[in-house]
Order: structure tokens, then C-alpha cells, then sequence
């Protein structure tokens, strides 16, 4: 098992050298940096300065060097518009991101889970047509859109919950079932797929030979099996609303990350966008990395490969 | 000697979206304590779904059990199994009546110890703890032949080849002693060397436990080998039975006739291989006539009209058929 972990830590690594330099090279792609982050209008002087502090005029690999080794030494420069370092202002708003996601990430399975589950259980039953509608309904209802209901229904109409802020400890309520409703629908479809495809299998056949209960068969056999199943999707989804909640925290004005991107990107902040970007990719593949660390855990198959 | 399976009338039907599929109409078998009972015919005839039947395995929906008895009798224990709810059932399940079956790779969860496998059913009927069904575990597996029991207990089925992932399903299938074994053609996806070794090791728990075992094949040359007893299934019904040598020897249902002359001969010249013309009958259809009819050498119009039962023609031999063949003219009285 060590030697998978480490090929993919290996792997991992090699995926965010990757984004760096990726990154790096996105910003020179229109040609000149200075052009994109200075205003048309400023005289050539002030141009001419800005690209003489931000190393612009230096070769292009003394440059990229510089803009790796800085990297790795979590320097990930410096933010136009705040004027202060991008990781110090990224890392003031991750909080806020990573409450949103995780809570919106445990709405998503705490409520999409028993319901693909039942349905899995008792295909075509009354409950399962309903949970399969729901689960249909979130996956194909843009967040957005699912958010103004929210907002229209629960803050104006009938008052109960902010929309906005996150100034009460109920303010995070809209905004997670907002960004949980995708994930939702992903997850009641894949636990009752997996669940079904899992009670077909033969060593549920076995299961039932041996004389063990329905009980017993859920949850010693078709639990862990699902479960394997399910954990990619689970952390795929999570690094979706870790990275993809802009619009979310945008409509609800969260102080998170996606309502900081927004705003970089309005304000032209291009070292900013530069350092979201990055942090983003590093959630991603953290993420990843995640994943498989769990399947190593609780999938024997993948334990004791070589 | 009392029977310890007494199936009689045994209908299965699957409620399928191409309409009903009549799989089993009215088998008739018994098993006696201790025997070996083969089963055979070819694919569809009807062979596993009677055994899943009689024991509540077969997917419901779409099937049915919709007719029968099938009087279950161990001595101290004396019930219809038909009537079980599945909690009774889920008692005989295991606790009675043990299963192996054909792919032992697909048949054994890839995700738990192939230990907790085997012991997880003591624990169910023998009511053991942890340690004990472990203790015991082992020791079944030294019993079939897995080497380092104690510390084959911890691996997963992948750990396994072939041959000894189906060993852990006989371990499985006998953990506790249960007065029947069904095997579902356990060597099919077996190397030759292998279902020898594997035929063996069920006959010396056999033996030794003193259980019946019913083995479901469509391999002739094993149920020849091992077999006191001989069912032969034909379209959802028991067509012939015999002792395993007087079958051979003498059989009487021109589709036993047409499936021993199909088996290869190892004397002889490079000949084609024998089959039976024809194909097994729709089971979209209700059988109200003879199932072989259409391929039947022998047919005549009784065949087409009505549909034969198992009659006794001799010692501990049964046949569905109206036509004598040893005489060459039909049966007058049946």
C-alpha cells in the first residue's frame, strides 16, 4: 500500500507543477502581462513602472523560476487591488468557503443517502418514485435558480432566514441548500444505482444462502460495497463546491472564496484570479489524493495490490 | 428410510415484460438422507430454479412459487418448505441446507475476509460468538484444504485462485453441518484438475458429515462418476430418474437416449460431434403437451395432445414418457 500512496502523492505533485505552470504562462498568452492588468488609459510611464515592479521586463525564464520558487515557498505575490499579500487574503476568506462546502456536503448526504438507499431496497415502490423524482429534480435544476426560489421564499416572502451575510448562525442555511441540491440529486441516483447493481450481484445470492437477515445482508454486504462506489463521487462533488460556488456566494453575498473570485475578476485583479486559480487546483488534487487514500483504507482489492 | 425431501407439483413462473415464463410445471423429485442426487440437463431445463424455489432464493418479482410441496424432513423436524415465511426460511437457509455455487469468484463478497464469510453463518444459526466461530472457521478450512487457515482467516477472496476460492464456498456451504448441500454446477468454471479435486473434497465432508448432496451439472462424465441417483430435467420438467448405473445402462426417455449419445467418445475415429436436432421449447408457452415432442424421434399424436407425467417403469426408475421404446411401440396403460 505504501507504494501506491506514494506513486500517487508522486502524481499529485507532479499534477500542481502542472497548474503552476499552466497558470503561469495563461497570464503571458495575450502577450504582454502589463497590458491585461494596467488600465488602457494610464500613461506610458505609469505602464512602464508597474512592469518594472512586478519583474515584467525581466526574461521569460528568470521569470517563471522566480514565480515557482515563490510558490513553493507559499508566496503566491501580491493582490492589485488589496494591496496586500493574495495567500493572506485567500486564507482570511477560506474559512468561510470550506464551512459552506463541508456543511453543504453533509446536507447533500445526510439527506441524499437514506433516500437512495430505500429506493435502492424496494425499486418501483411508491417511495422510490418519489426519491427518483427528487433526485431528478436536483441534479437538473441549476443552482442559481434553485437559490432566488430559496431567497424568494424564505427570505421575502415569508421572512424566516436571511439572504445574505453571514452574520447569523442560521445565514448559512439558504446559501448550503442552495449549493447542496446538485450534489443531491448526484448522490440519491448513485446510492440507488449502486445499491440495485450491488443486491444483483452473486455474493448477495451467496448472502441470502446462508440464511442472513435483510438486515444483516444491508449492512455487511451491500453497505461497504456502496459505499466504494459512492466515495469518488462524494469527493469530486465536494471539490465542486470547495472551487464552484461563485455564483452561490455571489448571490448570497458569503465572504467566501467564490464571492472573492467574482470580484477579482470584476476589478481586473489578475495576480488575484492567478492565486484563486492555484488554491483552487490544490483543493482539487488534495482532494484526489484523498480519494484514494480512502480507497486504499476500506478497499481490500486496492490494499494489497502491488 | 424416511425421505428427507419429498418435492411433488412444484409450479415456478417468472412475470416477465415478454410475458409469462413457465419455468418449472409440477416437478417431482425426493432426495434420500446421505445421497448424492445428480441433476442435469441443458441450460433453461429448469435445474437451479427448482433449487431456488424450494428455498425462497429466486428473485421475486418477477417470480413465483405458485404451486406444490416440498415436505422437508431431517429427523427432528418435519415441514412443508413452501409454506416457510422468509424468516423460517432464512432458519433452513444455511442452518439446514447448505449452497454452493458456480462462480466462485463472483460468489464471494471482494470486500470482506473470506473468514468472516465462513463464520458469519455460524454465528447466524449456531449462535456462536466472535472467537468461537473463528476457532471453528479455522479448523473448516484445514478441513478443506486450505493450508495456513489461521492466517488465511485475515485474506480476501482476491487472494485466492480458483479451486480455493471454491473450497472457502464449501466452507461456506457447510459451516454448519447442514443436512443438505446443493451445488449449482460448482465445477463448471473450474480446470479439469481442479473439479477433481474439488468433486473429491465434497464427497469426504459428504461422507463425513453425513449430508445429501444435490449436484446440479449438465456434465454427464461427473455425474457418472458420482452420482447414486440421476434427475433429468427437461423444459421446467423431471423428464427421467434413475439409480446413476441403471440411467446409463438402460435409459428410457428418448431425450435421456439423445443426451447419452451426445457425450464425445474417447475410442474410435475423428467423428462429428452428436446433438440433438432441434431446440428446447418456448416457455412463454403453458405445457400441455410433451416438451420434447418436437424433437422426439419417437412422437406421435398422444405427445402433442397431453402431456406425460412420471410414471415408475422399474426399481427406483421413473419416466415422462408415452412411448415404450424397449418394446418400440406406445405404452398401453398410462
Amino acid at each position: 500500500m505504501q507504494r501506491y500512496l506514494l506513486s500517487r502523492l508522486v502524481q499529485s505533485f507532479l499534477l500542481l507543477l502542472g497548474v503552476l505552470i499552466v497558470v503561469f504562462f495563461m497570464i503571458r498568452l495575450t502577450g504582454d502581462p502589463v497590458s491585461l492588468m494596467v488600465p488602457k488609459e494610464a500613461p506610458a510611464e505609469v505602464r512602464e513602472a508597474f512592469r518594472e515592479a512586478n519583474g515584467f521586463n525581466r526574461p521569460l525564464y528568470a521569470q517563471f523560476f522566480e514565480y515557482l520558487l515563490n510558490a513553493f515557498q507559499l508566496d503566491l505575490g501580491h493582490s492589485l487591488k488589496f494591496r496586500q499579500s493574495n495567500l493572506s487574503i485567500i486564507m482570511e476568506r477560506l474559512p468561510s468557503t470550506v464551512y459552506l462546502a463541508t456543511i453543504s456536503l453533509f446536507l447533500a448526504i445526510v439527506i441524499a443517502v437514506p433516500i437512495g438507499i430505500i429506493g435502492g431496497f424496494n425499486p418501483g415502490s411508491a417511495a422510490d418514485t418519489v426519491g427518483r423524482a427528487f433526485g431528478l429534480f436536483g441534479q437538473t435544476i441549476p443552482g442559481f435558480v434553485f437559490a432566488l426560489y430559496l431567497i424568494l421564499i424564505f427570505a421575502v416572502r415569508l421572512g424566516w432566514l436571511p439572504s445574505f451575510g453571514r452574520d447569523f448562525w442560521y445565514s448559512v442555511i439558504l446559501p448550503a441548500t442552495a449549493l447542496s441540491i446538485g450534489g443531491i440529486g448526484q448522490f440519491v441516483r448513485l446510492t440507488r444505482s449502486a445499491v440495485l447493481e450491488i443486491r444483483n450481484e452473486d455474493y448477495i445470492r451467496t448472502a441470502r444462502s446462508k440464511g442472513l437477515s435483510k438486515m444483516a445482508i444491508g449492512a455487511r454486504h451491500v453497505a461497504r460495497n456502496a459505499a466504494l462506489a459512492l466515495i469518488s463521487v462524494v469527493t469530486v462533488q465536494y471539490s465542486y463546491m470547495l472551487g464552484g460556488s461563485i455564483y452561490i456566494e455571489s448571490i448570497f453575498a458569503w465572504p467566501g472564496l467564490g464571492n472573492l473570485l467574482q470580484g477579482a475578476i470584476v476589478d481586473r485583479d489578475f495576480p488575484l484570479i492567478q492565486a484563486l486559480a492555484i488554491v483552487f487546483s490544490f483543493f482539487v488534487v488534495t482532494l484526489n489524493l484523498l480519494t484514494d487514500v480512502i480507497y486504499a483504507v476500506i478497499d481490500p482489492r486496492i490494499r494489497y495490490g502491488s | 428410510m424416511t425421505k428427507i425431501l419429498d418435492v411433488n407439483g412444484l409450479v415456478t413462473r417468472f412475470y416477465s415484460v415478454d410475458g409469462v415464463v413457465h419455468a418449472l410445471n409440477e416437478v417431482q423429485f425426493d432426495l434420500e438422507p446421505g445421497e448424492t442426487l445428480g441433476v442435469v440437463g441443458e441450460s433453461g431445463s429448469g435445474k437451479s430454479v427448482t433449487m431456488m424455489s424450494l428455498l425462497g432464493l429466486i428473485p421475486k418479482p418477477p417470480g413465483r412459487v405458485e404451486g406444490g410441496t416440498a415436505v422437508f424432513n431431517d429427523g427432528s423436524d418435519t415441514f412443508d418448505l413452501l409454506k416457510l415465511s422468509e424468516k423460517e426460511l432464512q432458519e433452513v437457509r444455511g442452518g439446514k441446507v447448505g449452497f454452493i455455487f458456480q462462480d466462485p469468484i463472483s460468489s464471494l463478497n471482494p470486500t470482506m475476509t473470506i473468514g468472516k464469510q465462513i463464520a458469519e453463518s455460524m454465528m447466524t444459526h449456531l449462535q456462536l460468538g466472535e472467537s468461537e466461530a473463528r476457532k471453528r472457521t479455522i479448523n473448516l478450512l484445514q478441513q478443506v484444504g486450505i493450508a495456513d487457515a489461521e492466517r488465511r482467516y485475515d485474506s480476501y477472496p482476491h487472494e485466492f485462485s480458483g479451486g480455493m476460492r471454491q473450497r472457502v464456498m464449501i466452507a461456506i456451504a457447510v459451516a454448519c453441518e447442514p443436512a443438505i448441500v446443493i451445488a449449482d454446477e460448482p465445477t463448471t468454471a473450474l480446470d479439469v484438475t481442479v473439479q477433481a479435486q474439488i468433486i473429491e473434497l465434497t464427497q469426504r465432508l459428504q461422507k463425513q458429515m453425513g449430508m445429501a448432496v444435490v449436484w446440479i451439472t449438465h456434465d454427464l462424465g461427473v455425474v457418472a462418476g458420482m452420482a447414486d441417483r440421476v434427475l433429468v430435467m427437461y423444459g421446467g420438467t423431471v423428464v427421467e430418474s434413475a439409480l446413476v448405473d441403471d440411467l446409463y445402462e438402460n435409459p428410457q426417455h428418448p431425450y435421456t437416449i439423445g443426451l447419452l449419445g451426445a457425450i464425445p467418445k474417447m475410442e474410435g475415429e475423428d467423428e462429428r460431434l452428436v446433438s440433438i436436432e432441434g431446440s428446447p421449447p418456448d416457455l412463454l408457452q403453458p405445457l400441455t403437451y410433451c416438451p420434447f415432442a418436437s424433437r422426439c424421434p419417437f412422437v406421435f399424436q398422444r405427445c402433442w395432445k397431453e402431456r406425460p407425467l412420471l410414471i415408475p417403469i422399474g426399481k427406483n426408475h421413473d419416466t415422462a414418457c408415452f412411448y415404450d421404446v424397449e418394446r418400440g411401440a406406445p405404452r398401453d396403460h398410462v
